[in-house]
């Protein structure tokens, strides 16, 4: 993990109907760090994935992507994030291959490059078997994986997960967060993991940010965020309790 | 540039393997094999025995079979074509959660609205073009007379108006995908929009030239009155994209007709002693005279789309 800041928001401000969806945010991520985006339902991190990938233009502040200002350089941006949205939707009469043929055309990937980058994804995510199945026939869990062979299939150097394990079993969960462990490892790839599983979360964050109302109330790694509210740095504690008492707290 | 393509290509794809795409086609295929059929029959029969006038080949399209020529059947029902492959366009992709992974690969924002645009129009000019030299072709066995250039080039501007007309429809539907969030109701305002400006835009035409200039046929009126309540009529129902359509095209594929704006009244034996002496207009001429309604369709399809384009654009995106 570097020191570089891959991410960085500078008073990020969104409104909506002259309400603060994301008040003031500044966070950074690392290069190489998988950090967690905590927060409830309608507390801004959505709205934040969004202006980061300059798909939202920020009504305040200003951010970086890989050193490129998401109001000036979206394609470039999207063309080095994956972006896995919440409830990511599919086109349920193709297979996982001419769903996966699509994105590599979006992306202007040359198709015996697309064909061979496609197997390489099918097979990292486990899908290799059921390509061919139309995807209207796939599970949830299959869906979210071949929505992370989507995000693959460029080859970016940074992840933005919205809420991957949501409506996941805890098996199913617990090997799609194992397989962005790996990917944080063997690759490199920055990760922005945005979840309400705060044990799967523990698993695998470098540093956590919470968000509460627009508004990030703590950012830094689980002990030092241990230390701050519980005062147990270096005992056994759970991001569960952590959270809450931020929640509490806000 | 590749964002558009890919879309475009994926549209087309979606269109031409989808039911709904299948039933359409083959629904006006069917009508139209019936139309030309009914019409190759009808002027079979009338020009046996007699010199072939010219332009027979184009009489096809607008000779009436049973109920409708095929030039009337395209102006009553292409405007279904255009709302069937738009309606849906963007909101479908919205309600399947589609539109933002679509939106978050390196592609201009535009290349989404661009290229489902673009696969529209590709579409309906395929339609148009097969159905065109499917009945041409069947036409030809029938009728037994081989168009000439002029009919071929008419035929080709035919097909070039219908493709705006239709294409009017489209990006009015792709505008009510955008501005609705339910399916069904962007279907919906589309029929009705359809419903109002092909039907209820005469009527009204009729409505406010009674009321400006009023024609009691009773006690009589004076031809400036008369002409002055047709003009308003006519006028007022080039609102119509239908009238539009059915007055470019009917100018381009009848050459006897010289033009859309005659008020002569005239009584079956005049008319017909007149015919004789008539020429029909080189096709030049048709175009000068078609000239501001064809600029008018391409004006309205233009504005149709540039305001989904704004709206699309403007719109913030959420998930």
């Amino acid at each position: 993990m570097g020191e570089k800041r891959i991410i960085e928001t500078f008073d990020l401000t969104k409104y909506y109907n002259g309400q603060a969806a994301v008040h003031k945010l500044n966070l950074h991520v690392k290069e190489g760090e998988v950090f967690g985006f905590l927060g409830p339902n309608g507390s801004g991190k959505t709205t934040t994935l969004l202006m980061l990938l300059g798909l939202s233009s920020p009504s305040e502040g200003r951010a970086l992507v890989c050193g490129l200002d998401p109001a000036k350089d979206s394609r470039k941006i999207k063309a080095r994030v994956g972006y896995l949205p919440e409830n990511v939707g599919f086109y349920t009469d193709l297979d996982a291959v001419q769903t996966l043929d699509f994105i590599a055309d979006l992306n202007g990937i040359p198709a015996d490059e697309a064909e061979r980058r496609i197997q390489e994804v099918l097979e990292l995510v486990g899908l290799k078997k059921e390509a061919r199945k139309k995807v209207g026939a796939y599970s949830r869990g299959m869906k979210q994986r071949l929505g992370i062979a989507e995000v693959l299939i460029k080859n970016p150097s940074v992840l933005f997960l919205d809420e991957l394990t949501l409506g996941l079993d805890p098996e199913g969960a617990t090997k799609l967060v194992d397989l962005i462990a790996q990917l944080n490892q063997d690759k490199g790839m920055t990760v922005l993991l945005s979840s309400h599983n705060l044990y799967q979360v523990q698993r695998i964050c470098n540093r956590v940010g919470i968000m509460i109302n627009g508004k990030m109330v703590a950012q830094g790694s689980m002990e030092q965020l241990a230390e701050e509210r519980l005062g147990i740095g270096d005992k056994e504690y759970s991001l569960e309790e952590i959270y809450l008492r931020y929640f509490q707290e806000s | 540039m590749h964002g558009v393509v890919a879309i475009c290509r994926k549209e087309l794809a979606d269109h031409f393997s989808s039911y709904r795409f299948v039933i359409l086609f083959a629904l006006i295929a069917m009508v139209s094999f019936i139309t030309s059929y009914m019409a190759g029959l009808h002027l079979r029969e009338s020009l046996e025995g007699v010199a072939k006038p010219k332009f027979v080949f184009l009489m096809l399209f607008n000779t009436r079979g049973a109920l409708f020529s095929l030039v009337q059947f395209v102006a009553f029902f292409g405007p279904l074509i255009g709302i069937v492959l738009g309606f849906d366009a963007i909101n479908k992709e919205r309600a399947q959660g589609t539109l933002i992974k679509i939106m978050s690969q390196p592609i201009y924002r535009d290349a989404v609205i661009n290229g489902k645009f673009l696969a529209g129009v590709v579409t309906i000019s395929i339609m148009l073009i097969a159905i065109t030299l499917v009945v041409s072709g069947f036409g030809l066995t029938i009728v037994g007379v081989v168009p000439g250039v002029e009919e071929v080039i008419r035929l080709f501007v035919y097909v070039l108006i219908s493709i705006f007309y239709i294409s009017f429809w489209l990006g009015l539907a792709i505008l009510f995908s955008i501005l609705f969030k339910s399916i069904s109701t962007s279907a919906l305002a589309s029929v009705a929009v359809w419903i109002f400006l092909s039907f209820f835009v005469s009527l009204g035409a009729s409505v406010l030239a009674d009321s400006i200039a009023p024609v009691d046929r009773q006690r009589g009126v004076s031809p400036e009155v008369l002409v002055k309540n047709a003009r308003i009529k006519e006028t007022a129902s080039l609102f119509s994209p239908m009238v539009l359509y059915s007055e470019a095209s009917g100018i381009i594929i009848d050459p006897m007709r010289k033009t859309t704006r005659s008020i002569v009244m005239m009584g079956a034996l005049e008319q017909l002693s007149l015919s004789r002496f008539q020429n029909p207009l080189p096709l030049g001429q048709s175009l000068v005279v078609v000239y501001p309604h064809v600029t008018a369709l391409i004006a309205i399809t233009l504005i149709c789309f540039a305001i989904s384009y704004l709206v699309f654009i403007l719109q913030e995106i959420r998930t």
